[in-house]
């Protein structure tokens, strides 16, 4: 095709352009659309309450955590090492109120810790013996190093030298290999350091339950720095958001007999994630009102092309501009680039007046950079054009708008309802979210997984199995099909 | 009204629409419920599943089709000026339009009948071969059992319950397009609001009072205690809707030109 050929299509795209603005019906649509997304955002904001809830606690990197596990301390002033032998590591489960059950809590973790003090979030570094994931060296909340000997060592040892805090592990308390050496930023002269024990919840099927673990440590020396002699246990955040807190008839302790502690802990020190932070919200949550502008824009779409048909505008249309397929492309163009204005306006409004309404209202807000806020933006709008493109595509095949309104609407928000429900099966609702044009909702998702952190990564709670802009993708195929069906069908067929 | 009835039958029948879309919601539900209750697995005693609920999740998608049917049912003859022709015959509107409300409710419910117990029927095949045994604490489903008789027949009534919702709206609202996206929202964004509400308050109202996730509170089997109603409650609400949209659609019929 010579680029002469498409002299005509700026004239083509005007025209289409006329036709859909001198429709009020549909300017009043996609104007609608807009404003569902704005409301349904304020709606989300000012019903929430959650100012008599625990503050949600904050890591060094500002995103948040859970900080709550037993901690048996001494002060550390400047440079000072501490060494350790873990001989075991118990956890159970409750199987009733009151009943335990010996189970593995692959995260459940043992060891040392040099934190800025108790206070939730502060900064850290640890090295510890988990349930089933061998030795780890983990630092501010996030980053987590396995231990490269693939022993399983019994001995743990933390070195700190300024902000540069070294963990090492051996299997008979003389040769010693160097985990990792970490720099933690703030961590104060005064620091308080010692054995730690956290028990995360155990993800069984479709939630969670508390677990609790006990360990038992031998041979603790330290070196240098280190004041007094005793060792005091606390409960670091009792009353955090993101701490179950513990089994029926069990508690956070420590006893000491012939150098040998005996440390009973629950909660986990790691990232919070949705599971652990129920009453948190995420930006997704926010733009809900996405589905009621995607009805809107469905209808538009549909009635685009359907209403040529019906008032037989469609033989003057392709009269006018015989290409057939130029003439659906010029109505995609159109019709895109107004849902996708309305999409832009609605979602530039939304986001930050529910964030402000929700937060008012002492909502947690999952935190995301300035370029996710960015990708949300565009790809809620380019969610609503392609849906109201894959509309415009269907209805010039079947030139029935019940038909094509009620296909595009199923296809995009029934999986999303499915999804929704926490009764799905999570294998249907990762399956749903992949295939279906419903994974294009990824694009606004902001939940970060970490490998380190056992929870239930489900759509429902916000984690998409596909990544935002490739859930996308998964529309603007089905949406590009359609309209090479439709060109097709279109060429072929009488009008 | 016989006479209207027989019009009203004829022109259904003498149409392959129709009867595609039957066929298809038929098809639809059954294929779609057999799809979940194959994903769904129960290892250990105590899964805490409501069986007879999953077997007829095909619902959700199903009543999509009959909502089209529905809707297509009038607008088709706003669409082709037929409405004009009709009302020429019956000039009694009230009849006219109650005698197309009489019909769609008859080719609904047989509809509905087969895809709801087909539906069933795949739930009580495939159930037992994913661990839902009666050792596991769930019997075959059996319409012996009145909760499963109540979600079955309730299912049905469901089913003829959205339709006359869908012809009620697009009575008002004339347009294909714009009836079906009113329809689909009225069914599907009740949920959708629901999730995002904080307030358990709210939440619960949402949920009794939107017309999908009141009445399908009549296929709960289970920990009906739970739920934000009870069952038939559950479909009185959605019948109430269908009530003042029928009426609204009705009276609008009535006094407005065709």
């Amino acid at each position: 095709m010579t680029p002469r050929g498409w002299d005509g299509f700026p004239r083509l795209l005007h025209a289409e352009w006329t036709k859909f603005r001198t429709v009020r019906g549909w300017t009043l649509g996609v104007v609608t659309a807009a404003l569902m997304v704005v409301l349904v955002a304020v709606l989300a904001g000012v019903s929430s309450d959650q100012r008599d809830r625990p503050v949600v606690p904050i890591g060094p990197d500002g995103g948040p955590v859970t900080d709550s596990f037993y901690f048996v301390h001494r002060p550390l002033t400047r440079d000072g090492s501490i060494t350790v032998s873990v001989s075991a590591l118990t956890s159970s489960i409750p199987t009733s109120p009151g009943n335990l059950r010996r189970d593995t809590v692959p995260w459940a973790k043992a060891g040392l810790i040099i934190k800025d003090g108790t206070r939730q979030g502060s900064p850290y570094a640890a090295i510890m013996v988990t349930g089933g994931h061998g030795v780890r060296m983990q630092d501010d909340y996030v980053n987590d190093t396995a231990d490269p000997s693939g022993e399983s060592p019994r001995w743990l040892r933390l070195d700190r030298s300024g902000n540069a805090v070294t963990g090492s592990t051996s299997t008979d308390g003389t040769r010693w290999n160097t985990v990792g050496t970490v720099h933690v930023e703030g961590l104060g002269s005064t620091v308080q350091g010692g054995l730690f024990v956290a028990s995360p919840p155990s993800v069984q099927g479709m939630g969670t339950d508390v677990t609790v673990s006990t360990a038992d440590f031998e041979d603790l020396d330290t070196r240098s720095g280190w004041h007094g002699r005793d060792w005091t246990g606390d409960q670091v955040g009792p009353e955090s958001a993101g701490f179950a807190g513990y089994p029926v008839g069990t508690s956070g302790s420590v006893t000491e007999s012939d150098g040998r502690f005996t440390v009973t802990g629950a909660g986990d020190i790691a990232p919070a994630v949705r599971y652990s932070l129920p009453t948190g919200g995420t930006l997704k949550d926010i733009l809900t009102g996405t589905f009621a502008a995607l009805i809107a824009v469905i209808v538009i779409g549909a009635l685009f092309i359907t209403t040529e048909y019906r008032g037989r505008l469609i033989h003057v249309t392709l009269a006018a501009s015989p290409r057939r397929g130029r003439v659906l492309l010029a109505k995609a163009v159109v019709l895109g680039s107004v849902t996708a204005a309305a999409g832009v306006v609605g979602a530039t409004i939304a986001l930050p007046l529910g964030e402000r309404l929700a937060r008012a209202n002492g909502v947690y807000i999952f935190p995301a950079t300035t370029s996710t806020q960015l990708r949300i933006v565009l790809g809620t709008a380019a969610l609503l054009a392609t849906a109201s493109i894959l509309a415009l595509a269907v209805g010039a095949v079947v030139r029935r708008s019940a038909g094509a309104v009620t296909a595009v609407v199923v296809a995009l928000v029934l999986p999303h309802l499915l999804i929704a429900n926490p009764f799905t099966p999570s294998g249907l609702s990762d399956w749903l979210a992949r295939v279906t044009p419903a994974a294009a909702f990824s694009v606004q998702q902001t939940l970060v997984r970490y490998d380190q952190v056992s929870s239930v990564y489900t759509p429902y709670n916000g984690y998409y199995p596909l990544a935002p802009w490739a859930g996308y993708a998964v529309l603007a195929g089905y949406a590009v099909l359609g309209l090479a069906v439709a060109v097709v069908v279109l060429r072929r067929r009488d009008a | 009204m016989k006479r209207a009835l027989h019009a009203e039958w004829t022109k259904t029948r003498t149409v392959a629409g129709p009867w595609w879309l039957l066929l298809g919601a038929v098809v639809l539900t059954i294929a779609s419920s057999a799809l979940v209750t194959s994903l769904a697995t129960c290892h250990t005693a105590g899964c805490h599943t409501d069986t007879t609920r999953l077997s007829l999740t095909g619902v959700h998608l199903g009543q999509a089709l009959i909502a089209i049917l529905a809707v297509r049912f009038l607008s088709d003859e706003y669409d082709s000026g037929m409405i004009r022709t009709t009302l020429a015959a019956i000039p009694h509107r009230p009849t006219a339009f109650a005698a197309k409300a009489v019909t769609l409710t008859g080719v609904v419910a047989v509809a509905g009948s087969i895809a709801i117990l087909g539906s069933l029927l795949a739930g009580r095949i495939i159930l037992p071969g994913n661990g839902f045994t009666p050792a596991h604490g769930h019997p075959a489903l059996s319409l012996a059992d009145w909760p499963t008789l109540r979600a079955t027949v309730g299912s049905i009534l469901y089913l003829t319950l959205i339709a006359l919702l869908s012809l009620g709206i697009t009575a008002v609202l004339r347009d294909s397009a714009t009836s079906t996206g009113a329809v689909l929202g009225l069914l599907y964004l009740f949920p959708v609001l629901a999730q995002v509400i904080d307030d358990p308050h709210w939440q619960r109202l949402l949920h009794q009072i939107g017309p999908m996730s009141a009445g399908l509170t009549i296929q709960a089997t289970t920990d009906l205690h739970t739920l934000p109603l009870t069952p038939w409650a559950g479909l009185g609400v959605t019948a109430g809707w269908a009530a003042a949209a029928l009426a609204a659609g009705g009276l609008l019929l009535h006094i407005r030109d065709a």
